[in-house]
């Protein structure tokens, strides 16, 4: 038996999320009794790879084939359907990101295995093996059994702390047969955004309502993101009206993402917004009206308008860094 | 060609969610159920592909599995503007079983692009889609933000972390679309809703299939703290509390 976790990489790196995962899927095979294999799929040096055993991997094993550079979902689910059997992985850990949305029902079918998906916390019990997830958007958790023989979790980025416990792990080559023929995405084109923190990953955001009144007011709150090392988004209606891009949309319909801080400015609070960031550690609200919903989902608020605000949190950062 | 776009009912997103008594499912009294959102935009798209000639699309089909009091949801989406309607006749057991019940009545048609949102906003599972395609055994498109259709061949755009890749597979697909597949959902408009009363739905009974999973219990989100205010004539008090209470700066 073991916990299989698939470590998805970016030109060749992991990242915090990878690490997050493979702490996760520590800590779920410590409650099975049982040892960790994290799979890579692509080019990755060894010394990357290694990483993954400061946070709990015993095995390491890495997939390269030529087939493989390009996410075909069928070709990749084979290859993860494989190696989970080969390594007779009762548990497969895979990200909820857009990779693991892809990849994970189609493991299920292949596998026959029940998927936990967006699952935030260790499972309640193993026996029988009950997860906690979200569910209405955040409005609810739901505790769900799995009850097939494999188990698939995607873990919700952010929402498990590192946990190091190095030990040597083993580095091995996994072979792998892919056909060519069998690769049917082709990809034409690829728009990468480079050199900006990524929503999903930031640990902080800074985030935009309607509340700021025209596109051309975003100085500030850009400046304060940048203060905080901290990603930007936006409220629908922004990223409706052009304001800012549809990549910064948050909420139900848009990026669900779970920062440490998530600093809501000029937002008022809808729902469907707090459905995309309720999952934050830390919510701040800016906003000029007192009764604004945000305010009962924030834990630091400042009633008072964004544009006398805003410069002032920059200069307050500014003075402690000096 | 042929378009299928798979949909489920929800309550409104403005729904305030009360658990009902022993926790084991949702109080539903007073619930408005809506088409989930994505699947609202997912069919928004297929109708402009169809409305335009030289997509070669001929029909619309939205399929939906569902006891018969889901109906309204189903012909509200063909008030909007589908052609016909299938419904498959069962109370959804979870994701691997509605997934299972799609394949099954996708396999007794003939369609090239099956159309999925890639959440439903009650159970948040994000699993049908890539599910319908593996039981077909056909190429899967995940966070598709855009169908087009060049010289006769469709066109996806996907989301990958940090970008955008704008790929071709072979028909029959499935596509997983979220966000920016269209912009507005369409609207049923009167002569829409007269129309879709006579629009055929095909009932299909269920085959049999064991969910994996299972929900035992519903829980309420912890509540969170009462909000510190700080004063507005002094918001670097705020900065000081991020970083010396919270520590989160
Ligand atoms: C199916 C569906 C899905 C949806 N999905 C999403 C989603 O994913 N994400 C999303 O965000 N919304 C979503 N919405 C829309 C949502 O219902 C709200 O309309 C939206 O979130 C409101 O955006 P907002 O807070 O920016 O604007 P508003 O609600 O207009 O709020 C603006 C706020 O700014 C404050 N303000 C005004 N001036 C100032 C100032 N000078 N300084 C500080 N504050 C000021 C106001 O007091 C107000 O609270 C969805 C709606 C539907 C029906």
């Amino acid at each position: 038996m073991s916990v299989l976790v698939y470590t998805e990489n970016w030109d060749g790196k992991f990242k915090k999320l990878s690490f997050e995962l493979v702490s996760y899927a520590s800590a779920v095979a410590k409650m099975l009794n049982t040892s960790v294999t994290a799979l890579s799929i692509g080019n990755v040096g060894d010394d990357e790879l290694k990483k993954l055993g400061n946070y709990g991997a015993q095995k390491i094993l890495s997939a390269h084939n030529d087939q493989l550079a390009v996410l075909d979902n069928q070709a990749y689910t084979s290859v993860i359907a494989e190696i989970a059997g080969k390594e007779n992985a009762s548990v497969v850990i895979i990200s909820n990101n857009n990779t693991g949305k892809a990849l994970a029902p189609r493991l299920s079918v292949r596998l026959k295995a029940g998927v936990g998906s967006g699952v935030s916390k260790l499972p309640l019990s193993t026996d029988p093996f009950t997860v906690y997830k979200r569910a209405y958007s955040g409005n609810a958790f739901a505790h769900v059994v799995i009850k097939s023989g494999i188990k698939i979790l995607t873990l919700a980025q952010n929402s498990f702390d590192l946990l190091e416990t190095p030990n040597n792990a083993v580095l091995e080559k996994a072979e792998v047969k892919v056909d060519a023929s069998f690769i049917k995405t082709k990809v034409k084109d690829v728009n990468k955004q480079t050199g900006k923190i990524l929503l999903t990953d930031a640990d902080i955001v800074v985030s935009g309502g309607r509340g700021m009144k025209s596109p051309d007011n975003w100085g500030p709150l850009v400046e304060l993101a940048d203060a905080l090392g901290a990603a930007t988004a936006c409220s629908r209606p922004v990223s409706d009206e052009g304001w800012r891009t549809h990549e910064e949309h948050t909420g139900q319909t848009g990026k669900i993402i779970a920062p440490n801080l998530y600093i809501a400015v000029g937002i008022s609070g809808a729902t469907q917004h707090l459905a995309g960031v309720s999952s934050s550690k830390y919510i701040v609200a800016i906003n000029t009206d007192k009764d604004a919903p945000i305010f009962e989902a924030a834990q630091y608020g400042i009633v008072g308008d964004a544009m006398k605000i805003l410069p002032q949190l920059v200069m307050a950062l500014k003075e402690i860094k000096k | 060609m042929k378009i299928l776009v798979c949909i489920s009912n929800v309550p409104d997103t403005t729904t305030k969610i009360k658990i009902a008594e022993g926790n084991a499912s949702i109080d539903t009294a007073g619930i408005q159920w809506v088409i989930n959102p994505w699947d609202e935009l997912s069919l928004t798209r297929a109708l402009e592909l169809r409305d335009d000639q030289s997509t070669g699309i001929k029909s619309v089909t939205v399929a939906h599995v569902g006891p018969a009091i889901s109906e309204p949801t189903i012909r509200k989406a063909l008030a909007i503007g589908a052609d016909d309607a299938i419904r498959v006749n069962a109370e959804s057991a979870d994701a691997y079983f509605v997934a299972e019940q799609l394949a099954e009545a996708i396999k007794k048609e003939q369609f090239d692009i099956i159309m999925c949102g890639i959440e439903s906003s009650d159970y948040n599972g994000s699993v049908v889609g890539g599910m319908v395609a593996e039981f077909l055994g056909i190429p899967s498109v995940s966070a598709a933000s855009a169908i087009n259709f060049e010289g006769g061949v469709p066109v996806i755009t996907r989301d990958i972390d940090g970008g955008k890749e704008i790929i071709n597979v072979p028909v029959p697909f499935v596509a997983i679309v979220q966000k920016g597949i269209a912009k507005e959902p369409r609207i049923a408009a009167m002569r829409g809703i007269m129309m879709a009363r006579t629009k055929p739905i095909k009932t299909l009974e269920p085959v049999a299939i064991e969910p994996l999973t299972q929900i035992v219990s519903f829980e309420k989100p912890a509540p969170r703290s009462a909000c510190k205010f700080v004063d507005a004539a002094n918001p670097g008090q705020l900065i000081d509390l991020l970083r010396n209470e919270a520590k989160v700066i």
